[in-house]
């Protein structure tokens, strides 16, 4: 039986590092961070919106939750013409998708729920030069994605740098070969804010329910401590 | 084995007291369970405001616009319409529209903004039922009476072209007029009322 | 002056007299007699039936909104969650739901295990219990199949699947079952009519039947002494209390706890880190691709495990299948004399240990993706599985009994407990005085002694 555990143990040190490539990088997740949101949600319409919907949100929640007017989510973060009603649709149409990228890009409403925000953070900003491939960019986090780095503008570009170990070749990091239009401090600051827009997203509803915990919880103990000292006070009864 | 030294009032203390926390528990419990059942986000949005061309709408003609799901009525009224309504009110059971739901500025003999548009929720004030657009004069179902108005099939209800119910009908008051307003001379806005002028 | 509660009591007794409400009430409640001593796992019937409850209320809610439509149905989940009032609550309690009731049944079938609660003459209401763990099953797996993600489908797809390995009828019968040659629409559609009607009521009239013959032969105990044989003038038994109110009040105190646990789940970890609601479901069902790891909803890991051990398809499926079939034999595999653990023989006690690390590793395993590793491991935790049922009837011969009392004995309850958990925190600490502020900090050789104590115990209980 000793061996069965030692086995057992080994297991699961095993599936420790199932995942390999590149480690994934920490999002700073903060959705008490209302201007972070704020932001996320400009960069979302500005740079993903184009061929990525989230069309399980609409413009009047991001409103509500964000603390932010109307008129000001219309005016400032809505593309032109949209409603407050309306969920965040992409403006690009599925037959010129399919055209472009030979499949329609997936709604994005829940990638933080099915991805994490590790990733999702990780993944923007691990595009790197790659001639090979259609957009010129590959990725180090999702092999040989269907995707052109839509923030190259803000990023610049980067090159892999790999290490070799006899026949195999794996990416060890990237670096960076131009400069964009933002530092790298404020790049991160950007896809930060993104990821923590698409965090809250994924379940708008998040912050309020764990607010909510707290008063159901203090409720409940009331209530344990109530039974507990009736079944205290019958079962003296019983010897 | 039941002691004869129980404390029964303690006992009794804390039943109630479990039941009032459990009640109160429960309570709170069934407002998300009944709130649920109220009109979601997604019927609130079908619930917005529209935007009604009025421009392309000849004199006598009627067209439907759809406002929280409820067929809306937009009426071009000619003048001779207009002469009509004021020659009705000893027949109608609620003239002056004192019972009826309509916004403070559309309460008025013509029951509306402007005389000749003619704005109304086409859904007869009995039991709900769509009444007809009858605008012509004494048709033959009709009889000699009709001076053109909506007539209800359900239950038999006569409005006349104000949307006002005419004695001796189920129907209890006027037809609802919604609130609206102009955003220009062609445009109308349904779902949203006009804001009243010092005059 | 006193008007109204006569008014009130007549209308009472207009009631009672076409009705036999009161009778129901003394003979499942107020004058059914269950021991004195249970103890902790006596909780989980009573939050079963709970849960049950929750299930209902939640799932009736959820049908007004979700539509069973394979264009619409993913969406009108997420719907759930964002455009209908509280619906998000209403969801989570019933995805929660779904695990805790798999907890709550695993906890008390375990009971059963404990205390003998299958035997002779409680056969009957294993059966049942049996009966209503499989039609759980089949209701949590229609009704994961609802929200429309690519774990639903996959999942469905693939247990779908193991019915075409019956030899002849098989692929016939998968494809009856779907009502399509894969996973579509169709097959949506009727799981929902299955999920919110068939399985719903069946689950009723099983925990109905279950509930009737537990009160026919009444409660066992922890000590798996009957009650009935000793009795006061009145009839009574003398170890037994009747059921409310002192188990009523005791119950509550289980639910207060349970619902803790409950909304902190709800509240704070709705995904329980992707085990209550997996990561993959998060993304609309692809019938083009199959997402990277594939992996049932935690409940039914351990039989997956079994199913994926065995490397052929049709010998998987059997084994799947018998994993569940040998525990409705179990009344008749364990020739115990004695009902429960605390006076059967060692063997017993290591086989049950044995059997929950097995199914507890077969769970683990089965979340993670195949390695030969994993499977060799699966092979050897299948194997004990089956060994604890199918050996039963030959090492539980061997058993050296204890000695029943003739009554049953009372534990110390966790309140007495208290100075003995006291004296055991003084033992593993220290006091370290600095200065005026006295300190205690953690004491390696008070805390080696409890160790070497408490391995002693668990030994000598093991005999």
């Amino acid at each position: 039986m000793k061996k069965l555990l030692s086995l057992f143990l080994l297991l699961l040190s095993f599936n420790v590092f199932a995942s390999g490539g590149v480690e994934l990088q920490d999002a700073d997740i903060d959705l008490n961070d209302k201007v972070s949101l704020q932001r996320g949600a400009k960069h979302f319409v500005t740079y993903c919106l184009g061929c990525h919907s989230a069309k399980q949100i609409r413009y009047l929640r991001i409103a509500v939750d964000l603390g932010l007017d109307e008129k000001h989510v219309l005016k400032d973060i809505a593309p032109e013409g949209a409603g407050i009603y309306e969920q965040l649709h992409s403006a690009m149409n599925k037959h010129d998708a399919e055209k472009w990228f030979g499949t329609q890009p997936p709604d994005l409403s829940l990638i933080a729920r099915s991805r994490g925000a590790d990733w999702l953070y990780s993944y923007l900003k691990g595009f790197y030069t790659d001639k090979s491939r259609p957009f010129g960019v590959n990725n180090a986090i999702f092999e040989d994605v269907g995707m052109p780095n839509p923030l190259w503008q803000l990023q610049g570009e980067q090159q892999p740098v790999y290490e070799t170990d006899g026949e195999k070749r794996t990416l060890e990091k990237l670096v960076s070969t131009s400069k964009g239009t933002q530092t790298a401090q404020e790049f991160d600051q950007t896809v930060n804010d993104l990821v923590n827009f698409l965090v809250y997203v994924g379940e708008p509803v998040q912050l309020e329910r764990q607010q909510m915990g707290k008063y159901v919880l203090f409720f409940l103990f009331v209530f344990l401590a109530i039974a507990y000292l009736l079944k205290k006070e019958y079962w003296k009864d019983v010897h | 084995m039941i002691d004869e030294s129980v404390d029964k009032s303690k006992r009794q203390f804390l039943t109630t007291a479990l039941t009032v926390v459990g009640a109160v528990g429960t309570g709170y419990l069934a407002v998300p369970f009944l709130s649920q059942m109220q009109p979601s986000v997604k019927a609130m949005a079908a619930g917005a405001p529209v935007e009604v061309d009025i421009s392309k709408i000849e004199p006598g003609q009627l067209i439907r616009v759809a406002w929280r799901g409820k067929p809306v009525w937009v009426l071009q009224r000619s003048p001779e319409v207009l002469e009509t309504l004021k020659t009705l009110d000893g027949q109608l059971r609620d003239p002056e529209s004192d019972e009826s739901e309509q916004p403070v500025l559309s309460k008025n003999p013509a029951r509306s903004l402007k005389p000749e548009i003619f704005v109304a929720v086409g859904l007869c004030t009995h039991l709900g039922c769509s009444p007809t657009f009858r605008p012509e004069v004494a048709p033959h179902d009709l009889g000699a009476d009709w001076k053109g108005g909506f007539f209800c099939p359900c239950h038999g209800s006569w409005f006349d072209l104000a949307g006002r119910v005419y004695k001796g009908v189920p129907a209890p008051t006027n037809l609802e007029v919604p609130p609206y307003r102009y955003i220009t001379d062609t445009q109308i806005i349904i779902g949203e009322a006009a804001e009243e002028k010092n005059a | 002056m006193n008007l109204k509660p006569t008014r009130l009591r007549m209308c009472g007794n207009w009631v009672l007299d076409r009705f036999p409400l009161a009778q129901v009430w003394n003979e499942h409640m107020a004058h059914y007699y269950a021991p004195k001593n249970f103890n902790f796992w006596y909780f989980f019937g009573s939050l079963a039936l709970l849960v049950l409850v929750n299930q209902f209320v939640t799932g009736i809610l959820l049908t007004m909104n979700y539509k069973p439509d394979a264009k619409l149905a993913f969406d009108s989940v997420e719907y759930i969650m964002r455009d209908v009032n509280w619906g998000w609550l209403v969801r989570y309690m019933h995805s929660t739901g779904a695990s805790a009731f798999f907890i709550v049944v695993y906890l008390h079938m375990f009971r059963g295990l404990l205390y003998g609660s299958f035997k002779q003459p409680r056969e009957l209401i294993w059966i049942f219990g049996m009966l209503l763990f499989v039609a759980l099953m089949a209701e949590a797996f229609m009704g994961y199949l609802l929200p429309w993600g690519q774990m639903s489908y996959w999942g469905a797809q693939v247990i779908i699947s193991l019915f075409s390995a019956i030899p002849v009828v098989g692929d016939d019968l998968a494809l009856w079952i779907r009502g399509d040659y894969v996973i579509s629409d169709a097959t949506l559609n009727r799981f929902f009519a299955f999920h919110v009607i068939a399985v719903p009521l069946v689950l009723v009239l099983l925990v109905f039947m279950h509930i009737v013959a537990l009160h026919e032969v009444g409660s066992n105990n922890p000590d798996g002494v009957d009650i009935k044989k000793s009795k006061d003038p009145w009839g009574h038994p003398t170890d037994g209390i009747p059921f409310h109110p002192y188990y009523t009040v005791k119950d509550v105190v289980g639910v207060a706890v349970f619902l803790i646990f409950f909304a902190t789940v709800i509240f704070y970890m709705p995904e329980m880190g992707g085990y209550f609601l997996e990561h993959a479901n998060f993304i609309p069902a692809d019938p083009m691709k199959t997402p990277e790891h594939i992996a049932p909803v935690w409940y039914f890991t351990p039989f997956y495990s079994i199913l994926r051990a065995i490397p052929d398809k049709f010998a998987g499926v059997i084994g799947m299948g018998g994993s569940i079939v040998v525990l409705f034999l179990l009344p008749w595999l364990d020739r115990g004399k004695v009902k429960s653990i605390r006076y059967r023989g060692g063997i017993y006690k290591k086989a049950l240990l044995l059997f929950v690390i097995s199914f507890v590793a077969l769970g683990y395993l089965g979340t993670q993706p195949v390695t030969p590793l994993a499977t060799t491991m699966a092979r050897i935790f299948t194997a004990i599985y089956f060994g604890f049922f199918l050996l039963m009837p030959i090492y539980t011969r061997w058993e050296k009994l204890k000695p029943v009392p003739n009554h049953i004995t009372m534990q110390p309850t966790l309140e007495e407990r208290i100075p003995e958990l006291k004296a055991l925190f003084e033992e593993v600490t220290e006091v370290k005085s600095e200065g005026e502020i006295s300190k205690r900090s953690f004491n390696p050789t008070g805390a080696k002694n409890v160790l070497i104590r408490t391995a002693k115990n668990l030994k000598e209980s093991l005999d």
